[in-house]
């Protein structure tokens, strides 16, 4: 099992590096790539990247652990990134930080047991005439209230995977 | 759906980028530079270095790889107004990056899209696949012959300090986004070591204005020193939150009265690099004269603990510091301390005065941008609002958490 996933992780990976070349520049796509797929890059995938890009795995590692999107802790299938920056702040982020808890049982920084969700702060992501705001994986929901923290997650519960809901509360035609 | 911008009109909605496109390919490489440099453009970043300087360097450099960045990292507190700029008028964005490429003689360019944007992404790509169709990018731009340019959107991965430009480029090279010694300047080895520009989401879409509607046209607006208008982006304890398009020379009391802030008892302009301004300020202009700004203001209604405030711009930096140099890495964090010491009411004077100290180090020892400014907020509140924040009552031990 372990060895068929880890095959699975050298095939998607090399994929990648065919299609956005082994240059170093294709470091980073890369590990987007791997952390949406695998929720998490643990040293396999590190080393496996590592090895395809002709590079040192510590590379890697320093890479990775820069980012905080990038972050190698294995994570939900669901981040939730409330944003605590000033104006979600000034509109009222505490309210919504309590009420993610209550309603996810996790607190920020925490995984869930059944690797459903991860909730964690966010610095300012540019939704400061809308806060407070909260980025579900790559999505974004503003002016968000303790009601529809709510929705949210029932959203999110009911989904399969890495879309949130096929609601537009984005800002793209 | 559209964007919500609850603000006022933008220029930017009545001007056809392309036809900005369409003049500058008629003009020399030189006639365009001049141009710019006549509009007396600056960056809209929040720097405010001249536009057609930075074309020029990169100009003048030899070689044939030259690349230009549009810096779409925009991650400083309280600005969002190159979202609605990609979301709204992506052409402008990219009509901008083809005139700086003919300017200057490059064939690549590249949108740093923060990873916090990653949903405006397949939006854009989708407007640089139509652009090739209509011979916009690809080979032979525009119908010149030997003027080939396209461009390509590469994510970041949630870091503010990609913002600086050398930090960005780093970044984009696969590397983690700590900035580079200058110099040599990005103008002269910036991506791969080539000369590349790299500007500003709004200015890139101004200068395709300035192309399209003229330098007399574009210099009708602003100040002599700080020509043609600017977006805002404005949040905090006010009616009307949202994007803001004034000429530059607004003073802050005009703006507060646009969007329903009259009540605010200071305003933060520059994001959480900024400074703070005090309602006895109100009268100051926003221009690079008085106080430069890449356009974010945060308004802050009288009930605002301001130091509150403080601490959460400091929260900001010690979390958002790369890391590379002593000055902001130990800086940040002595500060962070210090307001929370301030709030404790166990802060001395005498601490408070080492803080200030330490905080003119960080301004001339630090490497990049986010270590010489992150002080000026706190400091400014100090200075403005000590009164409420200096000899707090001290907290009992269980309430310190």
């Amino acid at each position: 099992m372990l060895v068929t996933q880890q095959e699975q992780l050298r095939a998607d990976v090399t994929a990648l590096v065919d299609r956005l070349g082994p240059g170093r520049s294709s470091l980073v796509p890369i590990l987007q790539k791997v952390k949406t797929q695998y929720h998490g890059i643990d040293t396999d995938a590190m080393q496996i990247v590592a090895d395809l890009l002709d590079i040192h795995p510590v590379e890697v590692y320093s890479v990775a652990t820069f980012y905080a999107f990038l972050n190698p802790t294995a994570q939900g299938e669901f981040v939730l990134r409330l944003c605590r920056t000033i104006s979600c702040e000034l509109a009222g982020k505490e309210a919504i930080a309590r009420q993610l808890e209550t309603e996810l049982g996790i607190a920020f920084g925490v995984t869930s047991e059944d690797g459903r969700f991860t909730l964690e702060w966010a610095n300012c992501m540019g939704m400061c005439d809308q806060g407070p705001a909260l980025l579900v994986n790559d999505r974004v929901y503003t002016r968000v209230t303790p009601e529809t923290v709510r929705e949210i997650a029932a959203e999110c519960r009911a989904a399969y995977s890495g879309i949130a809901s096929e609601r537009k509360e984005g800002y793209l035609v | 759906m559209s964007i919500q911008t609850q603000g006022n009109t933008l220029t930017f909605a009545s001007i056809d980028g392309d036809a900005g496109l369409k003049a500058a390919l008629a003009m020399t490489r030189p006639d365009i530079i001049d141009t710019v440099s006549d509009s007396g453009m600056k960056g809209r970043g929040g720097a405010g270095f001249p536009t057609a300087l930075k074309w020029n360097f990169a100009g003048s450099e030899k070689g044939d790889v030259k690349f230009i960045i549009c810096n779409a990292d925009e991650g400083e507190p309280g600005t969002f107004k190159d979202r609605v700029i990609l979301s709204e008028f992506p052409d402008l964005v990219f009509a901008g990056m083809t005139i700086a490429a003919r300017a200057v003689g490059a064939t690549m360019g590249i949108v740093y899209l923060r990873g916090e944007y990653t949903y405006l992404r397949s939006h854009l790509n989708a407007v640089i696949k139509r652009r090739r169709a209509a011979g916009l990018l690809g080979d032979d731009v525009g119908g010149v012959k030997g003027f080939d340019f396209d461009i390509i959107v590469g994510l970041g991965a949630g870091a503010y300090v990609c913002g600086e430009e050398t930090a960005l480029i780093e970044s984009l090279e696969g590397f983690r986004g700590e900035p580079r010694n200058r110099p040599p300047f990005p103008v002269v080895a910036g991506f791969r070591y080539a000369p590349t520009v790299v500007n500003n989401v709004e200015t890139l879409a101004s200068a395709a204005c300035i192309f399209a509607k003229g330098i007399d046209w574009f210099k009708s607006f602003g100040t002599d020193r700080s020509s043609g208008f600017k977006l805002f982006s404005v949040s905090g304890d006010c009616a009307k939150p949202g994007v803001y398009e004034f000429p530059f020379g607004i003073t802050v009391a005009e703006l507060l009265k646009e969007v329903g802030g009259e009540a605010a008892k200071a305003v933060q302009i520059g994001g959480a690099s900024g400074t703070c301004v005090p309602q006895a300020q109100f009268a100051r202009r926003m221009a690079f004269e008085d106080i430069p700004t890449g356009g974010s203001v945060i308004v802050f209604g009288p009930q605002r603990d301001m130091l509150a405030v403080a601490e959460n711009f400091l929260d900001f930096f010690v979390d958002e510091s790369c890391g590379q140099c002593t000055p902001c890495r130990v800086g940040n964090a002595r500060m962070l301390a210090a307001a929370e010491q301030l709030k404790r009411g166990t802060c001395s004077a005498e601490h408070l005065a080492d803080m200030r100290e330490l905080s003119a180090t960080m301004q001339v020892a630090s490497k990049c941008g986010l270590g010489q400014t992150s002080s000026n907020a706190f400091m400014s509140i100090l200075e403005h609002f000590g009164d409420e924040i200096i000899g707090r009552p001290v907290q009992a031990e269980s309430a310190r958490s």
